[in-house]
């Protein structure tokens, strides 16, 4: 048992306060202790991009960090995304209906890390999206329906539409 | 529970992460994490100290001070990529950057973070080796500094001694008209290159070569520079088959072999990627249009 400290973060708006070992992964954190277990853990070495999440804003690997690395800070996960339980972003409307899923393994991965792309480049062309997922390994939808559902979630942000 | 056992330190000042380090025995630095996290996760790295130095923020910023531009160790790969002072004054730096890893782990990954793990691969080490960076080390006795030939010693090992840091980079700025190309192939973009090419050059009104640097990245332990072909190529006026000529002296380098790739395919991937980086750096020192393996890129 390694040592422990306190942290107090904010997780999808909500404050957090928790005990942690010290080498706990800030992924690991999400999935076991906050149970937040749409943040998935393919690699666990930074390659497949399925557990990024949003510090601050900003896109990150939560297996590449240590949860007492996220103390003061702000998280969003996938779980954050939906402005509430009835309804979806227009990120995932768009993905839903461009079927830009099969396993969904990728998707958490995908939404943040468009997230980001769409907050910062409104109106991103195709090969801009390509290379914003280009951290994202999907190995089952393919990643043409992927960046159709962000242009078309582009689109309907730009225009004010809710999905 | 992935990572090994170990105690945490968060310094908060350059003074007291010094401390640490000449205190305790068996320490690693946590900078951004995207190397030194997957080590601790694949438990390749086992340290009994973790000193995170995330919080000392005074080594984040990048400043220019004449034909000069200094990076602190902790500015953010990110921070670098949307600098327009780096665009402006150091195009080679953001063009390199924009190949290293992707947003995600450029949000986190630091500058020094990259040029300490001294991947073979890194494209900021080889940036640093164009440029004969200066890199600036914090110790116990005060600071010093160490030219990148110097602190590059071998595969993945630095100059550092344990108790010290590495804590700015600094560039000796090439003038505005120089041109420039870092190019790099992967199996996918993001991915660590297997051969990157970089090159600074300049050219007379004439369109001689006046001033070349070159390096590759990903050939031998760290990156090589590339001296003989760039004083071969002084006075010379470019084209492709002068750049053709010189690239094809990257036939006979020693290079890395792998259970993926071949040394044959590493010089082969060489002799190419050299190419086409003095043709694009030569088509931006003299003006003329992108040569066309260039053409998406910005002139």
């Amino acid at each position: 048992m390694s040592e422990t400290r306190s942290i107090s973060l904010t997780v999808n708006g909500r404050a957090v306060a928790a005990d942690v070992e010290v080498r706990l992964t800030l992924a690991d954190f999400l999935r076991q202790n906050l149970r937040l277990t749409g943040t998935h853990l393919g690699c666990e070495h930074g390659v497949c991009g399925a557990c990024t999440i949003l510090l601050d804003g900003r896109s990150a690997r939560s297996c590449l960090m240590l949860a007492v690395q996220a103390n003061g800070h702000a998280i969003t996960t996938v779980e954050g995304l939906a402005p509430n339980a009835e309804q979806m972003h227009p990120l995932q409307i768009a993905f839903q209906e461009q079927h830009a899923l099969q396993c969904g393994f990728c998707t958490p991965g995908m939404l943040t890390t468009l997230t980001e792309l769409l907050r910062d480049n409104p109106d991103p062309s195709a090969a801009q999206v390509r290379e914003a997922i280009s951290g994202n390994l999907c190995r089952c939808t393919g990643y043409n329906s992927i960046v159709d559902a962000t242009l078309q979630a582009a689109k309907k942000l730009r225009e004010g539409v809710p999905g | 529970m992935k990572p090994p056992p170990f105690a945490y330190h968060a310094p908060s000042s350059l003074n007291e992460a010094l401390q640490l380090l000449g205190r305790l025995e068996n320490a690693r630095v946590l900078a951004g994490g995207q190397s030194l996290m997957p080590m601790l996760n694949m438990r390749f790295a086992q340290p009994d100290h973790v000193v995170d130095i995330n919080g000392i923020t005074d080594l984040a910023y990048i400043r220019r001070e004449g034909m000069m531009l200094e990076i602190g160790a902790l500015t953010r790969q990110r921070d670098i990529e949307f600098s327009p002072l780096i665009a402006e004054a150091c195009p080679l730096l953001r063009e390199a950057i924009l190949q290293v890893g992707h947003r995600q782990t450029r949000n986190r990954g630091t500058l020094g973070g990259s040029l300490c793990h001294l991947d073979p691969a890194a494209e900021m080490a080889a940036v640093a080796a164009i440029y004969g960076a200066e890199l600036v080390i914090a110790g116990p006795q005060g600071q010093r500094t160490a030219a990148f030939a110097e602190f590059a010693l071998d595969y993945m090992t630095t100059c550092l001694a344990p108790e010290e840091m590495l804590v700015a980079v600094r560039y000796p700025l090439w003038p505005a008209e120089s041109g420039y190309c870092f190019i790099e192939y992967a199996r996918r973009h993001g991915d660590f290159a297997i051969v990157s090419a970089g090159v600074l050059l300049r050219a007379d009104a004439s369109g001689r070569i006046s001033q070349a640097s070159l390096a590759l990245g990903g050939v031998g332990a760290v990156p090589l520079k590339l001296d003989a072909i760039a004083a071969e190529l002084i006075g010379k006026a470019g084209s492709p088959a002068v750049f053709a000529t010189m690239a094809e002296a990257c036939g006979d380098i020693d290079a890395m072999e792998d259970a993926l790739i071949t040394a044959t395919y590493r010089r082969q991937l060489a002799k190419t990627l050299l190419r086409r980086a003095l043709e694009t750096a030569y088509a931006r020192a003299t003006g003329q249009p992108l040569p066309r393996h260039a053409q998406h890129r910005a002139a």
